[in-house]
């Protein structure tokens, strides 16, 4: 089967290791070997999150180098530049246009401002043959509920994968408590739709 | 059945399947989750002990009744328990018992890096070194049973890379199912062997050379440790993580894999160096095996590489390892696979410079207000803190703002010098809270800040310890500090938890670490037992009474302790129906709130405002702000009033309750 790298960037708080974990699963299901590593040093109080999953047919290292990701999954703008350059040139970037500030006053280190959505376009797409902004938390909240903005994404990226929806479907129902699950069911179809997206190519 | 498992996660299932009963640890990045999840299994005692040497010690107690035994710990907890450690390795066990050491190179979450695989030559004991969570499972229960019929604790090491990634894993449902057998051990009494007298321990000197001379030979057989044979031009001897990169990168050549890496062997070693051309040893951290596998006679020493080719810091990838072997120009370039590279991007990134997204506390965290009061104190001599506040306050917005940089850094010269010690606290050493001059290791804080007053430091020192770090090894400072006729002043910061690593219930929490209710220590009747008359709590929110009592204890010539009480906000505490809100019209854009680094304060052009859904309603920055800009307002503002906030409470009522409550 075909290889595939994918690095899962946010926000502690973001979901983005249930994200990754379904992911994982679903590749699980259709027959790869799969390794996924965190990389959150102290997530839990706010930092930046990465997530590296691999499948293929056999793995090795768990960790993602740095131009090989098929795949960058960011459920945050700017993270998403942070860990662009993990992406090879014909890589993909799906990204959800969630703004989370950093710290105001961070004295010395850290002071650079939160860059632009020009910049942010640029940065992006110096990595990528091709970004998709997903609005993930205005339609979370469209839905009923912004923390599924993670399961949009999922669907969003599962367009470019080549694996059933059936097994998406199945996974998630397996992953989320049942009367979450309708909604998590919606989340990944509405992601999936070409809709949801701003398609950029670069 | 396959599942995928973190290799912490795949350590307690080994540990589960393989019949051990008693697990003990204490929590540490990356070790956390192997007895998080072990507890969770029906049967099975597990505890977080107060510190790594009293796990260790109850784990040798329990394998000496003859049950299996886990221990877990990071890195630097070995340190700790290494008193135990060598004990053990001179006694020998009786039931199976498995010390795992997490190790974090790159020190992703750690105050320092060392290679525990040292530990295990320095006490002359087996060590185990998985390469994913398949071997995780399998190795804890070769561990075990290495354990029992070498007589001998078993060193199973991880690292981070190992611990925090999860691969497939090979379950069989009789495993979960299998019920635990109950067994009631009598101890097999043998002083010669557990009473560690000098008489008695010259003769374990002898037995454990002789154990590891049998350790030797089993090496030199164990599937642990296998060939493969590739091309032999090329010969990797390679353990644990590293293993994986090196496979990963040089697909074409010969590997001898090591399972078990101490003691080595060196024959099966010598065989694979004899029919290689390069023997090249790829190993993260120490050339433990490079400079090991030198010294054998038979292995012509310009036939290896090692370290002159990978470094000895941090943490390495499938990229580095590439990288190194390429650039260093000693392997042939056919055998390197690269994983990827950059240069095929054509389009240059733009040198655009991204904004940090440290680490933060908590909105709502207890150890905000303690130190924004500690920077407080920290920058002035003897002026009050009150007459700091306002000038930090009185920046004008566009510069510095509350820094007056040159200033400051003058009087914080003379100010208060804080010893601070590790946990989620630690974070208010950063900017812009900036408010701790040392850390060194658990527990570290009270000793030295005797040791400042004792060695006749002209500034005022105090230390600054959470209520798990304290547990661990704070106690015994403090009685130090009790007895000694010092001043000291100790701030313990209780939030009843044991925050940095995830919220692990500590001696101060009053639940097991399954979740069952326990007794708790009473923290203030501890310190007062200690010797420490001056014992005073204080609410973690209450900024006012902080300062206060905090200026007092550093005015007293004895020594005091002040309990800052909260609970963890992640800890189940009960969300607010309030918020805090900025009112524009009186927010001056001072940014004094902002030394806060609370998450949920944020920089609108020359105002501040508070993120709704990140605030926390402690409070905190309400009692701040030099010009009451911040009140605190319902969270579900009234539709009639779009936008406008409803009242709360008044902030200045508060303020009267507080002074009443002033001793
Ligand atoms: C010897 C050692 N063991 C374990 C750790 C991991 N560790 C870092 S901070 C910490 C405890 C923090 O708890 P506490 O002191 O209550 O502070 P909190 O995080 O709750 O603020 C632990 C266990 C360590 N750094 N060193
Ligand atoms: S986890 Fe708890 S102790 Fe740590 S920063 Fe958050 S609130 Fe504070
Ligand atoms: S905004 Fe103020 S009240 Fe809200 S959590 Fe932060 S410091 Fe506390």
């Amino acid at each position: 089967m075909k290889p595939l790298n994918i690095v899962l960037t946010g926000v502690g708080g973001q979901g983005i290791l249930l994200a990754s974990d379904i992911l994982c699963q679903v590749g699980m299901a259709v027959g790869y070997d799969v390794k996924k590593t965190d990389v959150h040093g102290m997530a839990q109080r706010g930092g930046s999150v990465v997530s590296h999953v691999r499948l293929a047919d056999k793995v090795f290292s768990p960790l993602v180098s740095t131009g090989a990701a098929d795949f960058l999954l960011a459920f945050e703008k700017l993270e998403a530049c942070r860990w662009a350059r993990f992406l090879h040139r014909g890589g993909v970037a799906v990204v959800s246009d969630e703004a989370i500030p950093t710290l105001a006053l961070a004295g010395s280190s850290g002071g650079a401002p939160y860059p632009d959505d020009t910049t942010i376009a640029h940065i992006l797409c110096a990595h990528a043959s091709q970004v998709d902004i997903v609005p993930a938390a205005s339609l979370a909240t469209e839905l009923g509920n912004p923390r599924v903005a993670n399961v949009i994404l999922l669907g969003t990226l599962s367009r470019f994968l080549d694996i059933p929806v059936e097994s998406w479907h199945h996974t998630i129902e397996e992953r989320v408590p049942p009367k979450f699950q309708e909604l998590n069911l919606r989340a990944f179809d509405v992601g999936r739709e070409p809709m949801a997206r701003e398609y950029h190519p670069c | 059945m396959k599942r995928l498992l973190l290799g912490n996660e795949a350590l307690a299932l080994g540990a589960d399947a393989a019949n051990v009963t008693v697990a003990t640890g204490y929590p540490g990045t990356p070790s956390t989750e192997i007895l998080e999840r072990f507890a969770r299994y029906p049967g099975v005692y597990a505890e977080w002990s107060p510190n790594e040497k009293v796990a260790l010690e109850v784990g040798i107690g329990a394998a000496l009744v003859g049950a299996r035994t886990m221990v877990t710990m990071k890195h630097v907890g070995l340190n700790v328990a290494a008193d135990p450690f060598f004990a053990v390795a001179h006694m020998g066990v009786e039931g199976g018992l498995v010390i795992v050491s997490a190790d974090d190179p790159g020190m992703h979450s750690s105050q320092g890096e060392q290679d525990n695989r040292n530990y295990a030559k320095f006490a002359k004991v087996p060590l185990l070194e998985p390469s994913d969570s398949q071997e995780c499972v399998d190795m804890m229960r070769v561990g075990l049973e290495l354990s029992e019929s070498f007589d001998t604790p078993v060193l199973l090491r991880v690292t981070g890379r190992i611990s925090h990634a999860q691969s497939l894993v090979e379950v069989n449902a009789e495993q979960i199912e299998r019920p635990r057998v109950a067994g009631s051990h009598a101890f097999g009494r043998d002083p010669e062997k557990y009473v560690m007298l000098p008489a008695h321990a010259r003769q374990r000197r002898v037995i454990m050379e002789e154990r590891l001379h049998d350790l030797q030979a089993y090496a030199e057989t164990t599937p642990l440790n296998h060939i493969s044979w590739g091309d032999r031009r090329l010969g990797i001897v390679s353990s644990s993580i590293a293993y994986q990169y090196a496979r990963e990168v040089f697909p074409k050549a010969s590997f001898l894999k090591l399972g078990m890496a101490y003691p080595l062997p060196v024959q099966l070693i010598a065989e694979f160096a004899s029919q290689v051309a390069t023997l090249l040893i790829v190993e993260e951290l120490d050339p433990f095996m490079e400079e090991q596998v030198r010294a054998l006679p038979s292995v012509p020493p310009e036939h290896v590489l090692g370290k002159e080719v990978f470094p000895s810091i941090g943490e390495f990838s499938s990229e580095l390892v590439a990288r190194c072997a390429l650039e260093h120009d000693l392997i042939a370039s056919e055998f390197v696979s690269l994983p990827a590279s950059r240069e095929s991007s054509d389009q240059p990134e733009p040198q655009v410079e991204l904004p940090a997204r440290a680490p933060l506390l908590c909105p709502g965290c207890g150890h905000r207000a303690t130190f924004f009061t500690l920077r407080q104190l920290m920058f002035q001599d003897q002026t009050s803190v009150a007459e700091v506040g306002q000038a930090e306050g009185g920046g004008t917005p566009g510069t510095d703002g509350p820094y007056h940089r040159g200033t400051l850094e003058r009087r914080r010269q003379y100010g208060v010098v804080v010893n601070g010690d590790i946990g989620c606290y630690t974070l208010g050493a950063f900017q812009p809270l900036f408010a701790m001059d040392t850390c060194a290791c658990m527990g570290a804080s009270i000793g030295m800040a005797l040791g400042m007053e004792r060695g006749g430091g002209k500034n005022k020192v105090m230390a600054v310890i959470g209520d798990s770090t304290f547990y661990h090894s704070g106690i015994t400072g403090l009685v130090d500090v009790g007895t000694s006729g010092a001043a000291t002043t100790v701030v313990i910061l209780d939030n009843g938890t044991t925050a940095m690593t995830g919220g692990n219930v500590n001696p101060g929490t009053g639940s097991t670490v399954d979740g069952r209710p326990a007794r708790r220590v009473d923290l203030e009747t501890l310190c007062r037992g200690l010797g420490v008359e001056d014992v005073q709590v204080v609410d973690a929110f209450d900024v006012q009474e902080i300062e206060y009592q905090l200026g007092r204890a550093l005015q007293s010539t004895e020594p005091s302790v002040l309990i800052v009480r909260s609970q963890c906000v992640l800890q189940g505490r009960p969300a607010s129906d309030m918020v805090s809100y900025v009112d524009a019209e009186k927010c001056v854009g001072c940014w004094a709130c902002l030394v806060t680094a609370c998450p949920a304060l944020v920089r609108n052009r020359d105002k501040v405002e508070i993120v709704t859904t990140l605030c926390a309603d402690c409070q905190v920055c309400n009692q701040i702000c030099p010009h009451d800009a911040i009140v605190q307002v319902s969270r579900h503002p009234s539709n009639d009033a779009a936008g406008v906030p409803s009242a709360g409470p008044d902030p200045a009522n508060q303020a009267t309750e507080r002074e009443k409550a002033r001793p």
